[in-house]
């Protein structure tokens, strides 16, 4: 057992060597000195109180897809659709706030809703594409994807017709809400309290109801074994549409704290690609709640790190998203190397 | 809009919708073998940047199509490693090389960003494109678009009118069988994956050299494609003449988006662009919802005459994946295959003669 977990750890250990290995012949052959570009990406995240704090804004969206696709991938579902339920769940966000414009209640309860309301918006997407997977025998990967795009075309349909600015209509957004329906942020800092501890409280949820209830235990016998669940008498369509439903609450989450604590306001890209992201932490950490937390800030570090990327060295800031799929990839192959060994001896 | 209109912008449908026939054929192909090639989006996006650079400072436009055509089987053959040899979910390697891959392509193509390159040019085919109507449709394309023309009844012919065509077929449906007839069935998934690939990768050129010639990182417009050619090639049942006919749809409700566009004002252009998704998911309900098994059920307790109806209906429209699909084989010996038949045929002769001695 513990040769198991050695043996573990020293693959896992050789992925990431080897990705790092990669990427840096990557840079070479672009001319780019791959020790400059670590530094500058590790200086980018950690070098001040105000990038660490960027960090920390891209690690809560980032922890609350993860948290919900944890729950998708113990029922062996590929939610590929939590980047739509993001962007849902601002939209909802966004509708919620402007039905409460000229209210004349208390801010705090309008946020409240809000966030609530983000909740709602991206369980009902999350649910439209469990229906289509479980009624429609649509795969939720196509089900999904085709729900990315047209909740993607839905929010530049409303950016740009129902709720465009007076005047002109533009990729910049619709109107900013004012300061009292942001989330409490800190001084001078763009990161709020209040999402951090949201995201948190999210993963910890999501944690114990995976390992330490009925419901999460019968949810990954659904995972591990469709039809041996049905015949236990589990009801496994409904466990299936209950994954869907709370991936899509925590997503949705995700989307209304892009709304209410970092733009506030919808704009094209809100999404910002944290579903696709959440998908690779939630594999490179073998589905292991317990891990999401420090791989989603790794992951948060790596992108707002290469956002200086440009200016600094004239290089896409895309290295990012290579460096994090490369890791994956060569996590996957390793403890694909690994159980082929394990079988041989 | 006059006939001429109409038939020039008719045949830049079939012009645009060639690299997505492509990408279907290929995707069919690797699908048929039983690999589902998810990283299609990435490679095609890798391959479109790949291929225009090659293009671009080789000043061969046929180099560029070539390196696309190698980008796209190198990660086919990533995929097929992974999900042959390592026994790995092929959905997992092949999502993450879709991001990898588009992330690559972003971060390598930059150079590359909005020169102007070489371009394919169209070749009218002498005699045939002086027919009247088919003449503009059909025979006054670029080599791609004829490429494409040909593949697609090439493919057809492969998988249904040849004898290997009939072994992929049942590698991708019952591989102990087509083990135990003698097909080396690891080794037909690798090629066949990569053969895909390479298709796949063809995609990439045929729109960077072609369709939209020229690089330009995440304007380009292809984000995406890859996603709709899995799409169509599910719509098209993987059958290379039906997924060919799903291309021309999408690609035809696309150019409808853009000629609607003067009409629907009120519309922005960016949600006519996307108006082929709901249409696909509508597509894929109409043809998976035969599988479901509320649906069986329904069927059962109609009466007879309107049960036949829906049931014909249902079947026409129906399209089931090669059943072992994203299934790894694990390949025994052959004779242990065998062995194992015949200790079952014997078991069943002792318990038939047992019954046999009982009356």
């Amino acid at each position: 057992m513990i040769r198991d977990r050695l043996g573990n750890l020293l693959y896992q250990l050789a992925a990431l060597l080897l990705s790092f290995g990669v990427v840096s012949l990557i840079l070479i052959s672009v001319d780019a000195s791959p020790w400059e570009a670590f530094r500058n990406m590790f200086a980018g995240s950690f070098g001040s109180l105000r990038k660490f704090a960027e960090v920390l804004v891209a690690f809560v969206p980032l922890l609350l897809v993860t948290a919900g696709l944890l729950v998708t991938f113990s029922a062996g579902l590929w939610n590929i659709g939590v980047e739509g339920q993001v962007v849902l769940g601002a939209i909802a966000t966004t509708w919620v706030y402007r039905f409460f414009l000229d209210s004349n209640l208390p801010p705090a309860l309008i946020i409240a809703l809000a966030i609530l309301g983000g909740m709602i918006g991206g369980a009902l997407w999350g649910s439209l594409a469990g229906l289509l997977k479980v009624f429609g025998g649509v795969n939720e990967i196509f089900g999904g994807l085709g729900l990315n795009f047209v909740a993607t075309a839905l929010t530049i349909y409303l950016i740009f017709g129902p709720w465009k600015r007076p005047g002109v209509a533009s990729m910049s957004g619709t109107v900013p809400f004012p300061d009292e329906f942001s989330l409490p942020l800190v001084e001078n800092l763009r990161i709020s309290p209040w999402a951090l501890g949201i995201a948190l409280v999210g993963i910890v949820i999501v944690y114990f109801l995976l390992q330490g209830t009925y419901f999460g235990l019968r949810l990954k016998a659904v995972g591990k074994n469709f039809r041996a669940a049905y015949l236990l008498g589990i009801p496994t369509w409904q466990y299936s549409m209950y994954s869907f439903l709370i991936c899509g609450a925590l997503a949705g989450a995700a989307g209304a704290m892009q709304v209410a604590a970092v733009y506030h306001r919808l704009i094209p890209s809100i999404s910002s690609g944290y579903g696709y992201l959440g998908l690779l932490v939630a594999m490179l950490i073998n589905y292991q709640a317990l891990w999401a937390v420090p791989v989603a800030l790794f992951f948060a570090a790596l992108n707002i790190g290469s956002i200086q990327l440009p200016i600094l060295m004239k290089l896409d800031s895309s290295l990012s998203g290579v460096l994090q799929g490369v890791l994956v990839l060569f996590v996957l192959l390793a403890s694909g190397m690994q159980q082929k060994f394990a079988r041989r001896s | 809009m006059t006939q001429e209109t109409l038939l020039i912008g008719l045949a830049g449908v079939l012009a645009s919708a060639a690299p997505v026939v492509f990408a279907v054929i290929g995707e069919t192909l690797s699908e048929r073998a039983g690999v589902l090639n998810l990283s299609m989006n990435g490679t095609i996006l890798l391959a479109a940047m790949g291929g225009f650079a090659v293009a671009y400072t080789t000043d061969n436009i046929l180099l560029g199509f070539l390196a696309g055509m190698l980008i796209g089987a190198l990660v086919a053959l990533v995929v097929a490693f992974a999900s042959i040899t390592l026994k790995q979910s092929q959905v997992a390697v092949g999502f993450v090389l879709a991001l990898t891959c588009r992330d690559l392509s972003y971060f390598l193509g930059s150079p590359y960003m909005g020169v102007p390159g070489p371009r394919l040019q169209v070749v009218p085919i002498p005699l045939l494109s002086d027919i009247p109507v088919l003449g503009t449709l059909f025979f006054r394309q670029d080599f791609i678009t004829y490429l494409s023309f040909l593949f697609i009844f090439l493919a057809w012919a492969w998988i249904f009118r040849t004898r290997s065509g009939l072994m992929l077929q049942g590698i991708g449906e019952k591989p102990a069988a087509a083990y135990i007839r003698g097909a080396n069935v690891t080794l037909m998934r690798y090629v066949y994956t990569v053969i895909g690939g390479a298709l796949i990768g063809l995609t990439g050129p045929a729109y960077s050299l072609a369709i939209r010639a020229g690089w330009m990182g995440t304007i380009s417009g292809l984000d995406g494609i890859g996603w709709i050619a899995l799409a169509i090639t599910i719509f098209g049942g993987w059958n290379p003449l039906r997924g060919a006919f799903g291309a021309y749809l999408f690609a035809f409700l696309q150019w409808l988006g853009l000629v609607l566009q003067p009409v629907l004002t009120q519309v922005p252009s960016q949600v006519l662009q996307v108006a082929p998704f709901p249409l696909m998911i509508l597509t894929l309900l109409l043809v998976n919802i035969g599988n479901a098994e509320w649906v069986e059920r329904t069927l059962a307790a109609m009466p007879e005459s309107t049960r036949k109806f829906f049931a014909k209906l249902l079947r026409a429209m129906r399209a089931s994946p090669p059943a072992a699909l994203g299934v790894p084989f694990i390949s025994r010996s052959r004779k242990r295959v065998l062995g194992g038949l015949y200790r079952r045929i014997c078991a069943r002769g002792r318990k038939l003669r047992a019954v046999f001695v009982k009356y």
